[in-house]
């Protein structure tokens, strides 16, 4: 053990000299060949496991580059394990190469000097990256200053199923048709992110003066502004699911309830998650979806890399390869993944526009066009704080 | 001579871990976590754990779920033994429930979940002819508030230890003899039982049922899947600090899983004063003299309460390979629209990568879990180191301290010595939770080894090694078999120590299973279930089968 530590030590200048430097790319390709990527990203849905793992596949056809799914039951687990390689001084090495994050994890992150960077922007793929157009340089309103790369956008949409209902106009028609349809409606219990993401969306729906939001909540009245928030949960909650005594804990688990047909309206972060599973039998072909007026919530996915990753030639690879059109026009494609690409279609050559022109978006999944104005996130103070109000206020019904 | 090391070196490996992991959750609950650059200790963290509304509720269901599903297994277990031990048709039962030991709690959990729940097969197959449900009813049953759904969890899979562990004792506590006199003075079967034989068989399983305590107050994956969310149990909630993005939280995790040592203590000083009460009590019945009828119905209550532990268990794994077949299943339909083989298509790939990590690391450890118990063992032959009832204590310390509680801390210590995660870090922390049940398993039949075999062996001019490796192990093959399944069992079954001594990076089907529980996909849990549930059981049949193929020619060696 003593020689092993003495190793290790000994390693550590020679990688500290050694950190790579992404606008070099041709050293980043040859180094990155024969590394091993851990790529810790949230395990729970298959569909994303079977897409992770085609996107291995071809970087060990293409780069050489060997890509382990770390399937993590939340994000959190990621952030925890650098933390602790860090509390343990083990600064180089680390068991985490690249790690699937947005919003708080990655303000987290970023604040505690937990990443390596910046590298995004030098990324080769980033000149196709429609920086203008998609939420790619602020994570709910945190500058990403080049610390994590996009790599898909998402958007809310509502799930429902045809069979019992018609799409709802906005937040006050969601709580009349709840009132006349007890039980048929719930979310994830915050703080999963997409339960999160259903009080941030009520709140835009609920709220005149959206402007609050995206400045950090210390600078803004937030009893007044949540005031509304509070009314709508206070009349909506007794006409949930379970009367709002238990909520699904996941996403997918909410899936599950709608083809249960235990609910008949669910939340969703993805566009085209409803048709991805209903080509799956996750889902009964009679779900559509539909967005509010006024608009829905907007964000994109990232890839960060950890300050102590071992293999952060090969991380960055994975990354670049992320944002290649060919793996975008996959993602997009409901039968393999069904998330929003990040990079500027209309930009690209024609041989791959048409890559994505090619793609048939599936029976539920609304056109660009109907999808509606993209709302931002809110600061992570704002997620942060509404979400320990909620736990406070529902999460402990008894 | 090197024999005589291996109790104390064992005991050093077994709790050595456990008590740096202990030292590392009170640090940061006190205050101190330098990365985050706390360094002063103080009992903030304490008072924000105080502060948040959901820990009276967490509290109670801790203490509620866990009381609760140890008194019922426990007063189920006691009641079949006393109404049908020695019957034919409990050696039926014995033999049917033995292999339920084995099925993964995450397994049985998912399989009574898919059961139970509103848009379950037992609603499915009454609806819509007898409850008029074209639309699963709006009720809460799974992850009730109450914590009702998590107990049964709990007790269908706690019913089947305790009968075992209660089976082994009764050969020591010369039960047949003794209820035998206490019908004879005309008490009927389960009062004589339960006068004569439990306060003898109680002292022998005290510590598996303590076990038991512990472990029901602490689980983290059956708790994630049956138990309530509003709020969570606290081990649940300690997990859920623990991976929160605000790193500040972490500090309230340690405090919340010191609470949770505390609760656990608590909970086992409750037990021992409840002790006392019921042998105050039972002294009292005893001396009354009272023969009273009743038997009967006793038995049946407690048959059909064992049955349908046994049952639901079956059943819930029934439904598991159904889902796991499944193609698109609405509500009502009591059988899925169509049957595939697309989710094990789809699923193999990465069943059969994880497969071939979980068997080499459970066979590992159970490996090492076995040389070590077979040398406590033999040294307490050769030497009579035999270990007291306080040393008993220290062997199950692993088992009775919560997870929760230490295996964060080890990571810590881990890392600052420079042991990487990976799969021997993996091994070496399962073999800590798998010692304690291949010592206990093997225990008594090696104790029970009739040693004028070695005797006659030594006249021979052999000597202490070459009887232990040729006759005594050999002899010995069908409990040495029973014990190898029962670790390999355990360490299939292992989620939070491969998590996180593996740093992430070892997937066992465990780990998997239980990252895709967040998911929900129906079919795709069902097929790791059932794989999980495989993989346990097969030893155990190996462990039944092999004896017979090698000793067919001996049938007096199949004992045991």
């Amino acid at each position: 053990m003593l020689k092993r530590m003495i190793a290790t030590l000994a390693m550590v200048p020679a990688l500290a000299w050694a950190e790579p430097d992404p606008a070099d790319w041709n050293a980043v390709l040859k180094e990155a060949r024969g590394q091993t990527v851990y790529w810790n990203a949230w395990g729970g849905s298959t569909t994303t496991n079977d897409f992770i793992a085609w996107v291995g596949q071809r970087v060990t056809e293409e780069f050489g580059v060997t890509l382990e799914h770390v399937k993590l039951s939340n994000t959190g687990d990621a952030v925890s394990r650098v933390l602790a390689e860090k509390q343990a001084g083990q600064d180089s090495g680390g068991a985490i190469d690249l790690i699937w994050i947005n919003g708080p994890n990655f303000a987290a992150m970023k604040e505690a000097d937990l990443l390596f960077g910046p590298f995004a922007e030098q990324l080769p793929n980033w000149a196709l990256v429609d920086v203008e157009g998609k939420p790619v340089r602020a994570d709910f309103t945190v500058p990403t200053d080049g610390m994590e790369s996009p790599w898909a956008t998402a958007q809310v949409v509502f799930m429902y199923d045809t069979a019992d209902m018609e799409p709802l106009e906005d937040m006050d028609a969601l709580l009349g048709w709840a009132k006349d349809n007890p039980g048929r409606f719930t979310y994830p219990q915050p703080p999963d992110f997409l339960g999160t993401t259903f009080l941030k969306q009520a709140l835009y729906g609920v709220l005149d003066d959206t402007a609050p939001l995206l400045v950090p909540v210390e600078q803004a009245d937030y009893d007044a502004v949540t005031a509304p928030l509070w009314d709508f949960l206070d009349q909506l909650t007794p006409h949930l699911w379970r009367q709002g005594r238990a909520y699904p804990q996941t996403g997918p688990r909410q899936i599950q309830l709608l083809a249960d047909d235990e609910i008949s309206l669910a939340i969703s972060f993805s566009p085209g998650e409803a048709s991805t599973a209903i080509a799956k039998h996750q889902l009964p072909d009679t779900v559509r979806t539909f967005v509010p007026g006024g608009g829905s919530i907007a964000n994109a996915s990232f890839v960060a890399i950890p300050y102590n990753a071992s293999a952060k030639t090969g991380a960055m690879v994975v990354a670049d390869f992320l944002l290649s059109p060919q793996v975008q026009a996959r993602a997009l494609d409901p039968a393999h993944l069904g998330y929003g690409t990040v990079l500027d279609v209309a930009a690209l050559p024609e041989a791959e526009r048409a890559l994505f022109n090619e793609v048939d978006l599936g029976i539920a999944t609304l056109s660009p066009e109907a999808l509606g104005p993209a709302l931002p996130e809110p600061h992570p103070s704002w997620m942060t704080r509404i979400e320990a109000d909620w736990i406070d206020r529902y999460g402990v019904t008894r | 001579m090197r024999l005589r090391a291996m109790p104390m070196l064992t005991l050093a490996l077994l709790l050595g871990p456990v008590l740096a992991g202990l030292v590392g959750t009170l640090a940061p609950a006190f205050g101190i976590l330098p990365v985050i650059g706390r360094v002063e200790p103080g009992v903030d963290a304490f008072r924000a754990l105080l502060a948040w509304p959901g820990l009276p509720g967490a509290v109670w269901l801790s203490m509620v779920t866990g009381l609760g599903a140890t008194v019922i297994s426990l007063v189920i277990v006691m009641l079949l033994v006393a109404c049908w031990s020695g019957t034919r048709s409990f050696a039926a039962f014995r033999r049917a429930l033995s292999p339920l030991l084995s099925v993964p709690h995450a397994a049985a959990a998912f399989g009574l979940a898919f059961l139970v729940a509103p848009s379950g097969l037992v609603v499915r197959l009454l609806s819509p002819w007898a409850t008029g449900w074209t639309q699963p009813p709006d009720l809460l049953i799974v992850q009730d508030p109450a914590g009702l759904s998590l107990m049964a969890g709990l007790v269908v899979k706690e019913v089947p230890f305790l009968l075992l562990m209660t089976l082994a004792a009764l050969g020591q506590a010369d039960a047949v003899r003794a209820e035998t006199v206490a019908r004879s003075l005309g008490h009927d079967r389960p009062a004589a039982w339960l006068k004569a034989v439990f306060p003898r068989v109680y002292a022998q399983i005290r510590l598996p049922v303590l076990v038991v305590l512990a472990f029901s107050m602490t689980v983290v994956d059956v708790a994630l899947i049956l138990g309530p969310n509003t709020p969570p149990t606290l081990a649940v909630q300690v997990v859920r600090w623990m991976n929160a993005p605000d790193l500040a939280m972490r500090l309230q995790a340690a405090a919340a899983a010191t609470l949770q040592l505390a609760l656990v203590v608590a909970a086992l000083g409750l037990w021992c004063l409840g002790e006392r009460v019921v042998a105050w009590l039972g002294r009292a019945w005893i001396w009354s003299g009272a023969r009273r009828a009743g038997g009967a119905i006793t038995a049946a209550l407690s048959l059909a309460l064992a049955g349908s532990a046994a049952l639901t268990v079956l059943a819930g794994l029934g439904v598991l390979a159904i889902w796991s077949f499944a193609g698109f299943w609405r509500f009502p339909s009591p059988w899925p629209d169509a049957m595939t083989l697309g989710n094990w298509v789809r699923h193999w790939p990465g069943v059969a990568e994880a497969l071939g990590t979980t068997i080499g690391i459970s066979a590992l450890s159970t490996f090492l879990a076995l040389v070590l118990a077979i040398g406590c063992l033999e040294a307490e032959h050769r030497h009579a180191l035999r270990l007291r009832a306080r040393g008993q204590w220290l062997l199950y310390l692993p088992l009775l301290a919560p997870q929760v509680a230490f295996l964060p801390g080890v990571q810590t210590w881990m890392l600052m010595l420079g042991v990487k995660g990976g799969v021997g870090a993996v091994v070496a922390a399962h073999v800590i939770f798998v010692f304690p049940y291949v010592f206990l398993s093997l225990g008594d039949p090696f104790r029970a080894w009739d040693a004028r075999q070695a005797t006659i062996a030594h006249s021979l001019g052999a000597g202490p090694d070459r009887v232990l490796w040729a006759v005594r192990l050999p002899m010995l093959l069908a409990p040495l078999l029973t014990a190898a399944a029962v670790g390999f069992a355990v360490s299939v079954g292992q989620y939070l120590p491969t998590l996180l001594i593996g740093g992430g990076r070892v997937q066992t089907v465990t780990t998997e299973a239980v990252a895709l529980a967040a998911g929900g996909d129906r079919r795709a849990i069902a097929v790791w279930a059932i794989v999980q549930t495989g993989l346990a059981l097969l030893p155990f049949a190996l462990a039944v089968g092999l004896p017979r193929l090698v000793w067919c020619n001996r049938r007096g060696l199949l004992h045991g």
